[in-house]
């Protein structure tokens, strides 16, 4: 029997809708599936993501409109798997459908019905602190957008009463006869990513969380949210009085053997951070502080955003772990907490303590794992192995996200992205089996007259709350051409974009402004939405009203205001002047370049290989294996060799992969589909072609040269360790000394390295299990987050020594002694060693700066690579047909260098699973009247895009022969250079044309030209 | 002619009007992280994106002074990070170019800047936006402002 090109995705938070996404993308049919009303997760309800601070609805709202769009993505909602059988290539899957009582294909989620409906019920969204009715919508902006009544709550349903929600809807979805019904699909694979729970802290009654002022920080996340409970204003439940002294409590569920929950969780250290900086600028009078056992700030910015918090912020930070919430006689809370700096048991009283709850698995997880037969591990992750992050022990069955281990957004959509290139591998040949293509309405012509519809955006509070948005609305209809002007409370939501599309519809429209936030997100999604219309997209204009007006000056309420209709005015004055735009076809070259033969880039390579497509892999030493290559043992006590050695095999022997070893990129010309390189093999020259391309080029480990005496004889680096402990040492050291954070966290090097704490458990368990030797760990914080806390137990009971040092008192290494000013007992503390073993941070390597040129991609201020947005874009930049994954793009382990490389694979594959793709309309045009054929625009390019060629001018009575200026639209970027160099204004960069800039700069002024 | 609403106050609290010119890929997202950073800025500047710095025409900037522009800023990518491989380095041509000009029309230097501000750099921004705002205070409207507009 052949294989099915479909997958079942059970999860539609962010990690199933990723998958989903790619796949659909790649050619693969998606059932999206979820025992919630809508799909978005845990990420739809936060207010803000750490450490950029962007607004989490904001982002995440496009993808959920793109998924619930998609025509290859089958949303099935409200219903559980009951049953699944088949194997590898063929499974089938039984599902129940729960009755919503409304017909999903009628109701058109206006709402009137949850007015009316009597029946109140505590709000799950906003983590309880708010109520909504029995008939509802998860949240405003859910997708789909349709109601849902529980049955539960619902007085008709469980006492045949009220029945009002049946009476006012007009379009006669209620249906209370609806019964629950089965459902049957036949898939090839299957993705797990059925997420997390928060932990419940009524099994911790001593932090007192009945008490309406202890909350979790889920809640607390929703008071933050401007669509919360308090519209963003922080008060405290109890009586809705602004607290003053807040106190956060982490580790509530997390590392904690006592309830059954020693791992870490992972992400509450920079949730916690995020809320108490959010929470400060909603009220700069708060006092904050974080109790913590340690704070895990390990990824991308999260140690810079955690300085922040402390110098700009002035959030506290206490390191210690109060055992109890307690209530003094006159009903004031207080904790009491161990004061390091004086050695004292202090009371702090506070007026809300947000208690930093863990990720639990969520309670789905269990049924379907045993259901699909896969293996839980000791803390209820489904277990995979470090090689093989996103591979279950039941073949064809996938796990990504935080049901694999806990893990923040950009790990999440990572592995996403990742399980879809490992579902697609294997179904590779099914690609494009069961697809539809996306049909948008034939274009209709637009007549001359521009009919101009306008749309403002609350955005929330976000605008709204600083930009007076119905006078800007006002504003807007007496602009020349606009028919059509009105609000929106979140624009880009799916239930507006059915709203643009009925405008353009009824109002004839054929022009349409949005002023809200910045096109850099959201242009694409009101282009589609103009698409659906059966309107050119390129008659889409933005405004940014958020981003350049109500974000920065949100004391100026009134400023802000007059200048949101000056923005308004210019994107208006240039609508007039729109064109609709046309683009054309180009082949792809259907293979990828993969630059890095370390873990990451193999696993790319191989992935990518799998699903179908040929490899060029190419690795500037003589060896593939990278960095991995001087490590020798792996967290989980395996040698690394026992992943390195198949995976070169593998690699070597894949018919797809041309590998190309000693060799580097030397040119590069082209662009997404059309690349064209020159590998260079110690002088010999390879000319290869290809149509995408992965930057995995990996980071090295620090020289520590400058920092603890490094250079003397008994100091090394962990990898040095690394290779001592499999080879030998000189002498058996009898006492070691490792210092953590050498060389990082610093101010010439301010970020952490994410791995070194995991390394250095690591290695000390190894010495303490094969050497007689003692061991002590001098650390700022232990960051052995995630799973790997328990290395960090099992170092402790094995008798390794920790002892903290602070940033202001460093160690300090002479001869063989180290003096450590220990926190925990305030004293110094002298210790003689034999070994030292520094913990030196990933580095980038220097040659990143020559590809970055190559490639025209950014890196940090680290000098690692820039992905293409922090959160929701880990694996590529943001130049299309350019990727990254592995240390390229900041520090990581093992198991998260390989997910992202899954996830680069998949990005890959979606580009190369096509033959031809559209060009840019946004392309430069020639008027060849204009045109004298000077040859300027030739020269000013660098694309080669203009060429000149000789044609026959026929003018009035002579013809003649003249050069003139042609544009390849396949090679033309838009860029618009050309035209500004122009001396006759011949050429009209699409979307930028002349006419458009000077339109806007006149309406800057006040003026509105309307074409003539 | 012109229908803001500003009122006519050319001496107290008046505020300059700016024009930003902002490469897509750099300096229109550093003026995005400068919103999402929160960073505070006069009200005074009214941002056309362009793809590229390079798309920025001299006769662009002008129109702008004509308008009533108070203040233009041209601005784009950090030389080298350019999108399309070295449109900034056209516009530093074009630049001097305009410069000269500007000079001979007898506007003061302040009047016309460049600055090259990466997407990350939201703090440079919104510091550039207020460090021009303020010069521009003390030098009063433009010369070539037209009659009537503010
Ligand atoms: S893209 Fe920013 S200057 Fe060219």
């Amino acid at each position: 029997m052949g294989k099915v090109g479909a997958v079942a995705i059970i999860g539609a938070g962010i990690a199933g809708i990723q998958s989903a996404l790619d796949l659909a993308d790649g050619g693969f049919k998606v059932y999206l599936i979820d025992s919630k009303t809508t799909i978005g997760g845990r990420m739809a309800q936060l207010d803000k993501t750490f450490p950029t601070l962007d607004c989490a609805m904001c982002i995440v709202s496009p993808k959920l409109v793109e998924a619930s769009r998609h025509p290859n993505i089958d949303l099935i909602l409200y219903s559980d798997v009951t049953s699944v059988s088949g194997t590898e290539g063929n499974f089938k899957l039984k599902l129940l459908k729960k009755a919503r009582y409304v017909e999903e294909d009628k109701c058109t989620g206006c709402g009137i019905c949850v007015e009316k409906c009597p029946s109140k019920v505590p709000d799950e969204y906003n983590a309880g602190l708010s109520k909504r009715k029995a008939i509802y919508l998860a949240f405003p902006q859910a997708v789909p957008r349709v109601m849902t009544i529980d049955a539960a709550h619902c007085l008709y349903l469980t006492k045949e009463k009220c029945g009002v929600c049946k009476k006012v809807c007009a379009a006669g979805a209620v249906n209370y006869e609806q019964k629950d019904r089965e459902i049957e699909l036949d898939v090839g694979s299957i993705i797990l990513a059925t997420g997390f729970t928060p932990f419940d802290p009524l099994l911790l009654k001593q932090y007192k969380p009945t008490h309406p002022d202890v909350i979790t920080s889920m809640q607390f996340e929703r008071i933050l949210s401007a669509s919360g409970p308090t519209q963003g204003h922080v008060l405290r439940p109890s009586d809705g009085k602004a607290p003053k002294y807040i106190g956060f409590i982490q580790c509530i569920g997390s590392r904690n053997p006592h309830i059954g929950r020693s791992r870490c969780s992972s992400v509450c250290c920079m949730q916690a951070i995020k809320e108490a900086i959010i929470a400060r600028e909603h009220d700069p009078n708060l006092d904050i502080t974080i109790f913590n056992i340690d704070i895990r700030a390990f990824g991308k910015g999260f140690e810079e955003f955690y300085s922040r918090a402390k110098k700009e912020f002035g959030i506290k930070f206490i390191t210690s772990r109060p055992p109890e919430v307690q209530v003094d006689s006159a009903g004031k809370m207080f904790v009491r907490y161990e004061d390091l700096n004086e050695g004292k048991i202090k009371n702090m009283p506070l007026d809300l303590v947000v208690l930093s709850v863990g990720l639990d698995p969520s309670p789905e997880t269990k049924k379907l794992a045993s259901m699909l037969g896969l293996d839980l591990d000791e803390f209820g992750n489904v277990t995979s192995l470090i090689d093989h992050p996103l591979e279950t022990n039941a073949p064809g069955i996938h796990a990504c996200g935080v049901v694999q281990g806990p893990k923040d957004i950009p790990d999440t959509v990572a592995q996403g992205s990742g399980a879809a290139a490992k579902a697609s591998a294997l179904l590779a040949t099914e690609r494009g089996t069961l697809i539809k293509e996306k049909i948008y309405p034939k274009e209709k012509a637009i007549p001359e007259q521009p009919r101009i519809g306008v749309m403002v955006c609350h955005c929330g509070i976000n605008i709204g709350g600083v930009v007076n948005v119905p006078a800007v609305v006002e504003y807007a209809k007496t602009l020349p051409n606009v028919v059509h002007s009105e609000e929106a409370i979140y624009a880009c939501s799916k239930d507006n974009q059915e709203k643009i599309i009925t405008l353009i519809q009824e109002k004839n429209l054929n022009r349409f402004v949005v002023a809200s936030c910045t096109p850099r997100t959201h242009e694409q999604l009101f282009q589609n939405t103009l698409k659906d219309a059966a309107l050119n997209p390129y008659l889409f204009e933005f405004a940014n009203i958020r981003e350049h007006c109500s974000w920065v000056h949100m004391n100026e309420k009134e400023k802000a205001t007059q200048k949101a209709k000056d923005i308004v005015r210019m994107g208006v004055a240039k609508s007039n002047l729109l064109a609709p735009l046309s683009t054309s076809k180009v082949p792809v070259t259907q293979t990828a370049l993969v630059i890095g033969g370390g873990i990451a880039g193999m696993t790319c390579a191989l992935d990518i290989a799998n699903n179908g497509f040929p490899v060029f892999l190419v690795e500037k030493e003589e060896k593939l294996g990278g960095l991995l290559r001087h490590v020798t043992s792996l967290e989980d006590g395996r040698r690394s060799s026992d992943i390195i050695t198949p995976l070169i095999r593998n690699v070597m022997s894949h018919p797809r992969i041309q590998v190309f070893t000693g060799t580097q990129l030397a040119e590069l010309k082209g662009y997404v589909g059309n690349f064209e390189g020159t590998l260079d093999t110690k002088g010999t020259k390879h000319e290869i072609k290809f149509g995408v391309a992965v930057i995995a080029t990996g980071a090295n480990e620090l020289v520590p040269s400058g920092y603890y005496n490094y250079g003397a004889r008994n100091i090394i680096t962990q990898l040095n360790l690394e290779n001592a402990l499999e080879n030998g040492f000189e002498k058996p050291p009898e006492n070691v000394v490792m210092i953590q954070c050498a060389g990082a966290r610093v101010p010439e090097r301010p970020y952490c390295s994410r791995t070194c704490c995991v390394e250095a458990v690591k290695n000390a368990i190894r010495i303490k299990k094969e050497t007689k030797a003692s061991v002590y760990v001098l650390y700022r914080d232990m960051r052995t987050y995630g799973v790997w806390e328990k290395l960090y137990r099992e170092a402790s009971s094995l008798g390794v020594v920790f002892l903290r040092y602070s940033e202001e008192k460093p160690p300090v290494v002479k001869d063989s002694t180290v003096t450590v000013h220990d926190l925990l007992i305030g004293d110094d503390i002298e210790i003689e060693a034999d070994l030292i073993v520094l913990s030196a941070p990933m580095v980038a390597p220097a040659s990143n700066v020559e590809l970055a040129k190559l490639f025209k991609v950014p890196m940090d201020k680290n000098g690692f690579f820039l992905e293409a947005h922090a959160k929701l874009r880990p694996v590529e930049f943001a130049t299309t047909g350019v990727l990254l994954c592995g240390t390229a793009q900041a520090p990581k382990l093992i198991d998260e260098g390989i997910a992202q490389a899954s996830g680069a694979a998949a990005k890959a594959c979606v580009l190369l699973s096509k033959v031809e793709m559209e060009t840019d309309a946004m392309i430069a045009v020639v008027d060849e009247k204009l045109c004298i054929g000077c040859g300027t625009c030739v020269k000013v390019c660098p694309f080669n895009a203009p060429q000149l060629i000789e044609v026959e001018v026929n003018a009035e009575e002579v013809v003649y022969l003249a050069k003139k200026s042609r544009i390849n639209p396949a090679m033309c970027k838009g860029c618009g250079s050309c035209a500004a160099s122009c001396p006759t204004g011949a050429i009209s960069p699409r979307g930028f044309t002349a006419p458009q800039i000077k339109a806007a700069v006149r309406a800057f002024s006040g003026i509105v030209e309307v074409p003539s | 002619m012109s229908e803001s609403t500003v009122p006519q106050a050319k001496t107290n609290g008046w505020e300059p009007k700016i024009v930003a010119f902002c490469c897509n890929w750099c300096s229109y997202g550093g003026a995005d992280s400068a919103g999402m950073g929160r960073f505070q800025q006069p009200a005074s500047t009214r941002i056309i994106r362009v793809m590229c710095s390079g798309r920025i025409d001299p006769l662009h900037v002008f129109n702008a002074f004509l308008e009533g522009a108070d203040a233009v800023l041209v601005t784009g990518c950090h030389i080298g990070d350019c999108h399309y491989v070295n449109g900034n380095d056209k516009t530093k041509i074009k630049y001097k170019y305009l410069e000269s000009v500007v000079q001979q029309l007898g506007i003061e230097k302040e009047r016309l800047q460049l600055n090259w501000i990466s997407a990350s750099e939201g703090e440079k921004f919104a510091n550039f936006i207020r460090d021009v705002t303020e010069q521009i205070k003390k030098l009063g409207p433009s010369p070539l402002k037209p009659e009537g507009v503010v």
